[in-house]
Parts: structure tokens; sequence; C-alpha cells
């Protein structure tokens, strides 16, 4: 087995339901195991907890995200209508900030959505067209209405035999090694 | 004292279990996946070439009448002095109000953790950025010479001049293309992982390869729904105050002038109200055909049109509740221009309009305090769309009436549309049905992971739902 090791990617685990995959997350969370994921056709409420996860980071992206948004229309239109191209109109301040409230606060959003989302995609390493757990033909249906554990090699508790019969006694259906 | 009962979970309780179910009848995750792809997957029925062929020839009609407006220049247009702003403005307000219902039932809804919101989403929010382009289109077709659009966004220019940012017009340009681009963001997001159910459903090469790609590789991992559900609350919060901001910000295109009729403090809120109001009603419309078209009587239920059916009643009163405002602070403010604006709205030459305007959104929409109306399929066909000429008629009675007959009689002026105006508003009905069209054929109308999150086997503490190792569904 240990000549073929570095070629094997981990073991994918089909679940039935998402009491049975809420299960068996606790029960591989509490072995130990680090690099595993679940996969399921739609997210599982409280899966997050029952895989030991930290809460997502993206909320600081959009705040940045959003407050340079803001920044940057602000500073527009004071170097617009204020420093560049001075005009006055109906006899108010060139700088007349309440009058600039309006498109500050639309490009915040613009920023912060595109934060959302550009983030979520780079916190999720996405785009990646490929990965191995594709090579799975029963996999397909991870997007319909079975549920999956995959757990890489890499982990260090990962053991070819050990760690398949585990995910079998946690209830999973059909267990099958991925190729890297 | 209240006694909690012996077998009490606070898990599983739901105290909203009484209600009707979301998702109708003997359905599990798979069944539901195949009811919402069928219609991308099937070879679509006869009727749906015969709408696609209607919107197309509607939206040539658009290209020609667009054509032929930059040929010529606006003069086509009934628009005349005093009324420079004739039914492109109109319909810009019209489209850009439909345009609402989408973000707030995606928003807001989701917000407040409406459930129900979960099966209208996706179509509402497909609306929403269909009505934003043919919103857009107006103000940019109506500035006669389109080849200097550009002179509205800030982008360094020969003239040596910026455009001006105190000026509600401007802002309109921020709010109506960031608005449509925020919709697209999160309609897209929502998307993704029904996008990876469509390719991994793929039946021929090019859909894999086309459906793959704008999956971004999805693979359902729990670590990307973390992230994933963040961003789409985060969308959410974001979208909620932007699409109260973007109708607020329509309204002072008009409510920022000095003209009587448009001069005043209510128009935020009335517009805001008015657009949810409009929205719905779009909603209501497109989703009663597709309902039976596709046959999806179990994910679009009659609870989810009674709801419907009660913002429309909600929003319908706010609005009436706003016509009579103005016409009160029109008596109270003691202005005699602004008295005058009104009285003419109701009773001068344009009292025609006026009526139509009352009658289909004022009194159409009390028939929904009755149930039976509120849950039979031809009387919400009918009230959305008496609901949708109205919402027309109350842009036109506010642009038009204002502008026809200012501060000096010398001025004022009977606005008719001409041949050229219906086509452009024909034409702009064209665009949207044949982007809602496509949309129903290529892309999952309802959203599929979504819904599967309000079947009561999704909870993953669901007493029903638990298997054995050898079992299965």
């Amino acid at each position: 087995m240990a000549r073929h090791k570095e070629k094997i990617f981990g073991v994918l685990a089909q679940f039935e339901s998402s009491q049975d995959i809420f299960r068996a997350c606790e029960k591989v969370r509490d072995a130990g195991y680090t690099r595993w994921d679940a996969h399921t056709p739609f997210p599982v409420h409280g899966l997050d907890a029952a895989m030991g996860l930290k809460p997502s980071r993206l909320p600081w992206i959009v705040l940045v995200a959003a407050l340079t948004g803001a920044s940057c229309a602000l500073l527009l239109q004071w170097w617009t209508s204020a420093v560049d191209y001075p005009l006055i109109i109906a006899g108010k301040p060139l700088f007349s900030w309440q009058a600039f409230v309006p498109v500050t606060f639309e490009v915040a959003v613009l920023f912060g959505a595109l934060g959302a989302l550009l983030g979520m995609l780079g916190l999720n390493r996405l785009p990646q067209h490929y990965h191995p757990v594709f090579q799975s033909k029963a996999f397909d249906r991870a997007s319909d209405d079975k549920f999956f554990i995959s757990i890489e090699a890499q982990d260090p508790r990962f053991d070819t035999s050990k760690t398949a019969d585990m995910l079998r006694s946690v209830g999973a259906t059909h267990v099958e090694m991925l190729e890297e | 004292m209240v006694s909690v009962p012996k077998d009490f979970d606070p898990r599983t309780y739901d105290p909203v279990e009484h209600r009707a179910p979301l998702v109708l009848g003997d359905h599990d995750f798979h069944t539901v996946t195949e009811s919402i792809a069928r219609p991308v997957e099937w070879k679509p029925p006869i009727g749906w070439y015969l709408v696609l062929a209607a919107s197309l020839s509607l939206l040539g009609l658009f290209g020609v009448a667009i054509g032929y407006l930059v040929w010529e220049g606006i003069g086509i247009w009934g628009v005349n002095n005093p009324t420079s702003w004739g039914w492109a403005i109109v319909n810009f307000v019209f489209w850009v109000g439909i345009g609402h219902a989408g973000t707030l039932i995606s928003a807001i809804l989701f917000l407040f953790r409406q459930k129900w919101r979960t099966s209208i989403n996706r179509a509402a929010e497909a609306m929403t950025i269909f009505a934003v382009m043919c919103a857009l289109s107006f103000p940019t077709i109506h500035v006669g010479r389109i080849w200097l659009l550009y002179w509205v966004f800030p982008i360094p220019n020969q003239m040596a001049m910026w455009p001006n940012f105190r000026s509600p017009l401007l802002w309109d340009v921020f709010a109506v293309s960031i608005y449509g681009t925020v919709s697209a963001l999160f309609w897209y997001t929502g998307l993704i992982p029904d996008l990876a159910t469509m390719r991994d459903r793929a039946k021929t090469r090019i859909r894999q390869v086309v459906y793959g790609f704008f999956a971004l590789g999805w693979r359902d991992s729990n670590r990307h729904w973390q992230h994933y559900e963040k961003a789409y609350l985060i969308l959410a919060g974001l979208s909620t105050p932007l699409v109260l901001s973007v109708h607020t910000i329509v309204s002072f295109d008009f409510a920022v002038s000095q003209l009587p009729g448009w001069h005043t403090t209510i128009f935020p809120p009335y517009f805001v109200a008015g657009a949810i109001f409009s929205g719905f009603a779009m909603v209501i419309t497109l989703m009663v055909v597709c309902r039976s078209v596709f046959k999806m009587q179990h994910l679009l239920t009659y609870r989810h049109f009674e709801n419907m059916a009660k913002i429309i009643l909600l929003t319908g009163s706010m609005v009436g509740y706003a016509y009579a405002m103005e016409m009160f602070i029109a008596w109270y403010s003691g202005n005699p221009y602004e008295q005058f604006a009104f009285l003419y709205r109701a009773f001068g030459p344009y009292a025609w309009a006026y009526w139509i305007m009352v009658s289909c959104n004022v009194i159409s929409p009390q028939i929904f305090w009755f149930k039976k109306a509120r849950t039979n399929m031809a009387v919400l066909f009918i009230v959305s769309i008496f609901v949708n000429i109205g919402m027309w008629f109350e842009r036109f009675v506010i642009t038009v009436t204002s502008l026809s007959f200012d501060f000096l009689p010398s001025s004022w002026a009977y606005y008719s549309p001409t041949i050229w105006d219906v086509a452009c508003f024909a034409g702009s009905f064209g665009l949207f049905l044949t982007m809602f069209t496509l949309f129903v054929r290529y892309l999952p109308m309802v959203a599929i992971a979504e819904v599967k999150t309000v079947m009561p086997q999704a909870n993953p503490h669901h007493a029903s739902g638990m298997t054995t190792a050898t079992g299965g569904h």
C-alpha cells in the first residue's frame, strides 16, 4: 500500500441523509482529522460546528472593500467638484458633502458586493475546475441528494484501511479511494 | 403557568409547524432536483417557441424604434415643451420599479427569515435584472445623441469637464447601474451551486462544459458553503439598503426639482412602496404562468401566492394612502400652485389617467382582503395585470401632469404620445420577455439548493430522516 500512497488523494464516503452526515462529521472531527471536508447538496444547518470550523473571515474583507469604495467615491467627488473643476451650483459650497452622500453610499455597496463575491471565491480557492473528488461517479449526486465526506491522504491521521473502516462504522453506505 | 410537554425538544420544535409546508407532496431531494431541472433539460413545448418568437418580434421592433430614434432624434416622440419627459421617463420608472421585487424577495425577506421566498427568489431576481436592463435603456436613448452618453460618467474627457455630482440625475446613473450590477452579482452567487447541479446532470458535452465553466468548479464542500452562506448573508445585508435607496434616488429626480406636484417629501417612501407593489405584481403575473406551464405546483404553492397577495394589498394600500396624503398636503400647504397641480391631476385634462391609476392601484387590490381571492390563480393574474397597468399610469400621471401645467399658463401644453413612443414601450417588453423566456429554458428557475434547505428532512435533527447505515432512500 505504501508505494501507492503518493498517488492517493484520499477517501470518499457516501451518506444518505443530512442526519447521517451530521453525526458522521461529529465523529470525524472528534477522531482528530484536520484535512477533510463534507460535501452536501445544500448547506446543512449546524454542520460548521459539527466539523469544528472557525467562523468565516469574509465580513472583514467586505468591510475593507466597502470602506475603500466609500473613500474612493468621496475622494472622486471632492476632487472633481472642488479642486479640478470648481463650479458654483445653486450657491452651495464647492465641497457640499451632503449632496455627495448618495453616490458615496452606492459605490460603497458596489465595492462591498464585489468584495463579498470575489472574497468568497478567494477564500474558497475557486474557480478550480479540477478536483480529485470529481473522479468519483457517485459524486455527481453530491449536488443532488447524496452527502459525502472526503478525507485527504495528507492528513496525519490518515490510514487507507483504518480511515475507510472508520467511515463505514459511522454510517457510510459507499466508500471509495480517490487518486490524485 | 405554562407547562412544558415532557417530550419537548427545543432543537426539533417548530412553532410554525401548523402552517402549510413549502414543498407540497411526497418529495425527496432528488425529485425536487428533477422537477426543477426538467424545463432546462427537456425539449421545450411548442408554446415556448411561440412565446420566444413573439418576444423576439417585439425586440426587433425595439431595435427599429431605437434605430430610427438615433437617426432622426427624439423629435419622433411626443415630447414637447414643457413636457420634455414623456413616455421614456415613465417607462424608465415603470421598469425600475418592477425591478425592485426581486431584490426585495432575495434580500429583505432573507434577512427576515421568510423561508417562503426560496421558491420564487431565483425567478424574481432574474426578472429584476431584465427589468433593470429595460429601465436603463430608456434614459440611454432619451439623451438623443447616445454616442455622447459617456458624459454622464466621471471619465476624463477632451472638454476637461466633470459631471455634476450635486444633481439627482447623476445620482440616478450611479444608483440604477450599481443596482443592476449588484443584483446580477447576487443572482450569480445564488446560481453557482445550481449551475454545479446542472453540470453534474449534463447529458451532453457542451452542457457539461458551459455549466461547468460558470459553476467555477463548485464541489458542494461544506468549507465552501460556510463562506458562501456568509457571502449570501452579506449580499442580502448590502442589497437591503441598496434597494430602498435606488427608488428613493429615482424619486429625487422629481422631488428635488421645484415643480408643483413633484416637490414633495413623501416621494421617497411613496416611490419605494409603489416599486415593491408593481414588482410583486409582475412576479405574480410571471409565476402564475410558469407554475402551470412548467408543472411547479408543488414548489409554487398557494401559500406563496397568498403571501405575495398580502404584500400587494399592503403596498397597494400604502400607495393609496400616499395619493390621499398628497392631496391633503396640497390643500394644507396653502400653496396655490401646489393646490392647482393636484386639482388638475384629478379633474383636469388628464383625469382619465388619474382615475385609471386610482382604480387599478387602490381599489383592485382590495379584493385581496378575501382569502378566496388570494388563493385563486385567475383572480391573482387579473389583479396583477391591473396593478401593472395602474403603476404605469401612476408614473404617467406624476411625470406628465406636473410638466404640462407648470407655473405659467402661457407655457402649458397637452402631451400625447406618437407611434414611436408606443413602439419603444412595446419593444421594451420584447427585451424583457426574450430574456425571461431564455432564462426559464437555460437556467433553473427555482433555487434548487435553497429549496432543499426548507424541506423538513434537511434539518439534521429531524427525527423522521434518520436512516441506518444499510438503508437509504
